[in-house]
């Protein structure tokens, strides 16, 4: 590797968790994927500086690396928002209006999919199938899952996210 | 210490997202603040099946049934039902039911369904390897360990007919016996619990709600094929299962089920979890073995088939979870007591995940050979708001749909396939009169180029261009040569792909086109969309003598195309109109017209 690209001090690092883990990780094949996991766990995405070090503990190819996470929908390589929303789209959801409620949700937040907010407050991305489809249609904010979303819900929901 | 009475609490996702949790503790307080600890066990079961109606909980020994409990309902059920022995009538599926019918036996969902996979879901507390024990849990893992050679075990599933639940319906004993006679020495066996197919969640139910069983199964496939190392494929969407899992597998080496010399015998195995990251491909069984191995999730050309060259060279068995789960039951109850349910190639049942335009979504088990229309209108309870069916899709986003005229048709692998569709995993998707099958048909599309890995051409570049033609049917600029174009091109996709997802990628199209062909007709000819979901083909108008001037309509116009005076008829600017469709819910007096 070519360590010139090597970015500066300062910036995010792997924590003592985190190399532990890797450490714990090392030895057993097809590691790889079970350590972005868990990097991701904690910082909310693959931050390319972590990237790095990951490559030199594991001794894997950044190449390699950014190729699984490029593959792999579940990994990220930007900063989410604060609050996450991710909206259903599978085939009960998409039926029962998903496409209504990201439509909605971009209204009210004034971001396309996949984008944060300037304030950095909210990002909105439309998922496939979060296995509730008896609720359809589902979104899911920070981890609660929201089943039966009108869209005109959506604004008391955002608000009473931002005062919390 | 036995308890007088239980509580159970649905603890599937449906239930739990949907103030289950509050509703558990609630009753747990409201047991405490009785007194009647000692007499009345809350316990948080796995997915009862009916989320539509959730939550669910369920007294027993009564057996009553109660329905959309919130939890301030906890306080009332704990001093009417529990104290004072009275039915909280008004929880009640039917609220009218006799007092002597307050179960299941009174609510049409749970008829004509029979429970193997799904026996100790909503049952047991999942997270207690006793409970699971208590219901002959892992008693078929020491029948096979004391009483059976491995031979002895493939030839009990052989016979018993299982078919592999993942989708194609391999004979599971068979793959077995692949990775059985390669010469011994490490092999491996894997489940497959990456759920991608959407509207699908029978995996995930299964898992969250008996997560021993599949334990159990997969150390009797371990000990049937020679394997001592087993990996669950999860997707890491799955959060709750996860846990689950990882809770179960604990219990599992302590109680001396999983690790080594496992019940004293000198068999050994052990699992470890591995998750998935969202990659629908890797539902596929070659690029499931990559992504475990750390890799890219693209699929290989088969042969060699993973029982013989699978995980890092070695034979491994890769079986679905629904497959997994009826392992132990065959065993114990024998190969005849399964291969009596079903049809003739058929056996055993199958889970579907019922989900769309149907008034009971849910997660349903009922024997092979029922048919679609006892499933959609005797446990399903018909179309929503009395609409008219259309079609149900079988096999998601790699099936096909099907129309009303074969509501009849006995469900099993080999009808399926000859009316244009598949198995598949068990998603089953009800479309009624308000769907519109090219839209549907392009949902599936987007679904699929989306997944493709681009390894091989067929799949990448055809699924583009099927893609590329429903959105400009979809947009009223479609031509009739389109379609001979779209059959042209699916049949080069479904025979040249490298793996299952290519193969099947052009089902939805190949099936819409055969069934609905009108529906493409109407938009490439007459740029109309009879369901009102094409943007493009519709249009919006006032009927001046019904409307009464209210502004609503003006009012909720995001883009100020409606004009008029209040009392006065309005007019709608066609130029300006985005066709949002808007003023046509907000209507009272069915004034706007959409044609």
């Amino acid at each position: 590797m070519n360590t010139a690209e090597k970015p500066a001090a300062g910036l995010l690092k792997l924590t003592p968790e985190l190399k532990a883990f890797i450490a714990e990780w090392k030895s057993k094949p097809g590691n790889l994927i079970m350590v972005l996991h868990r990097v991701q766990q904690n910082f909310g995405y693959i931050p390319r500086e972590v990237a790095f070090e990951v490559a030199d503990l594991l001794d894997i190819p950044l190449a390699k690396i950014y190729g699984v996470i490029t593959f792999y929908n579940f990994f990220k390589l930007k900063k989410p928002g604060r609050n996450q929303i991710q909206v259903c789209m599978g085939t009960a959801c998409y039926l029962k209006g998903g496409e209504d409620i990201i439509q909605e949700l971009e209204g009210i937040l004034g971001v396309g999919l996949n984008t944060v907010t300037p304030d950095g407050e909210f990002s909105v991305e439309a998922v496939r199938c979060v296995g509730c489809c008896g609720l359809a249609p589902v979104m899911v904010l920070n981890g609660e899952v929201f089943g039966k979303v009108k869209t005109e819900d959506l604004r008391g929901i955002i608000a009473k996210t931002k005062r919390g | 210490m036995a308890y007088k009475q239980y509580i159970l609490v649905c603890g599937g996702t449906a239930c739990e997202s949907n103030q289950g949790i509050a509703l558990f503790a609630a009753l747990k307080k409201a047991v405490e603040e009785n007194g009647l600890v000692n007499d009345v066990q809350v316990v948080r079961t796995g997915c009862l099946g009916f989320c539509e109606k959730g939550p669910i909980v369920k007294i027993l020994p009564q057996d009553t049934f109660y329905v959309e409990v919130k939890p301030e309902d906890a306080e009332v059920i704990v001093k009417e039902h529990l104290v004072k022995g009275r039915v909280v009538s008004r929880l009640l599926y039917d609220k009218n039911q006799s007092k002597r019918n307050v179960g299941i036996e009174g609510i049409d969902f749970y008829q004509k369904q029979f429970r193997i996979v799904l026996r100790n879901c909503g049952v047991i507390d999942p997270d207690k390897i006793d409970e699971y024990i208590a219901r002959d849990g892992y008693k078929a893992l020491e029948k096979a360990l004391f009483e059976m050679k491995p031979r002895d075990v493939i030839d009990e599933i052989s016979k018993s007919g299982l078919r592999g639940r993942g989708g194609a319906g391999f004979p599971t004993g068979k793959k077995w016996e692949f990775a059985a006679v390669q010469p011994a020495g490490q092999k491996y066996m894997v489940c497959n619990a990456d759920e991608g197919d959407p509207g699908a969640y029978m995996d995930r139910s299964t898992l969250e709600g008996d997560p021993h069983s599949i334990l159990e199964a997969m150390t009797i496939a371990g000990y049937a094929i020679g394997a001592d190392t087993g990996f669950i494929y999860i997707r890491a969407e799955y959060p709750l299962a996860i846990q689950r899992l990882e809770t179960a597998i604990k219990q599992a080496r302590e109680y001396g089920l999983l690790g080594k010399n496992i019940l004293g015998s000198d068999f050994s195995f052990d699992i470890e979890i591995r998750l998935g990251a969202g990659a629908f491909v890797c539902g596929e069984e070659t690029a499931l073995l990559a992504s475990i191995e750390g890799n890219r999730g693209m699929p290989s050309p088969r042969p060699p088939f993973p029982a013989v060259k699978g995980l890092w060279g070695r034979p491994t068995v890769i079986n679905n979870v629904e497959t997994l789960a009826n392992i132990p039951v065959i065993l114990l109850k024998g190969n005849l007591w399964f291969s009596k349910i079903g049809t003739a190639s058929s056996k055993g049942t199958k889970v579907f995940a019922l989900t769309g335009k149907i008034n009971n979504s849910g997660l349903i088990e009922v024997p092979m050979g029922t048919t679609l229309r006892e499933i959609i209108f005797d446990i399903g309870g018909g179309i929503r708001d009395g609409k008219a069916f259309k079609a149900a899709q079988t096999g998601g986003p790699s099936g096909g749909m099907i129309p009303p005229q074969f509501l009849d048709t006995p469900i099993d692998y080999e009808n399926l396939s000859k009316i244009g569709s598949i198995m598949g995993s068990g998603g089953l998707i009800v479309m009624d009169e308000d769907d519109c099958i090219p839209d549907v048909t392009k949902f599936y599309l987007d679904f699929t180029v989306d997944e493709s890995c681009g390894k091989c051409a067929p799949c990448r570049i055809g699924g583009r261009k099927l893609l590329n033609y429903l959105a400009r049917i979809c947009n009223g600029e479609g031509a009739l040569e389109d379609i001979d174009q779209m059959l042209a091109i699916s049949e080069a996709m479904s025979r040249a792909s490298l793996c299952g997802l290519g193969q099947t990628a052009s089902n939805p199209v190949q099936s819409s086109l055969r069934y609905f062909m009108d529906e493409y007709k109407e938009h490439i000819v007459d740029k109309k969309c009879r369901a009102g979901k094409c943007k493009n083909l519709l249009s919006y108008n006032i009927n001046t003598e019904k409307c009464v001037g209210c502004t609503a309509c003006a009012r909720v116009c995001p883009v100020n195309a409606i004009a008029g005076e209040r009392k006065q008829p309005h007019v709608i600017d066609a130029a300006k109109c985005i066709k949002c469709g808007q003023c046509f819910e907000v209507c009272k007096f069915n004034a706007v017209n959409r044609s």
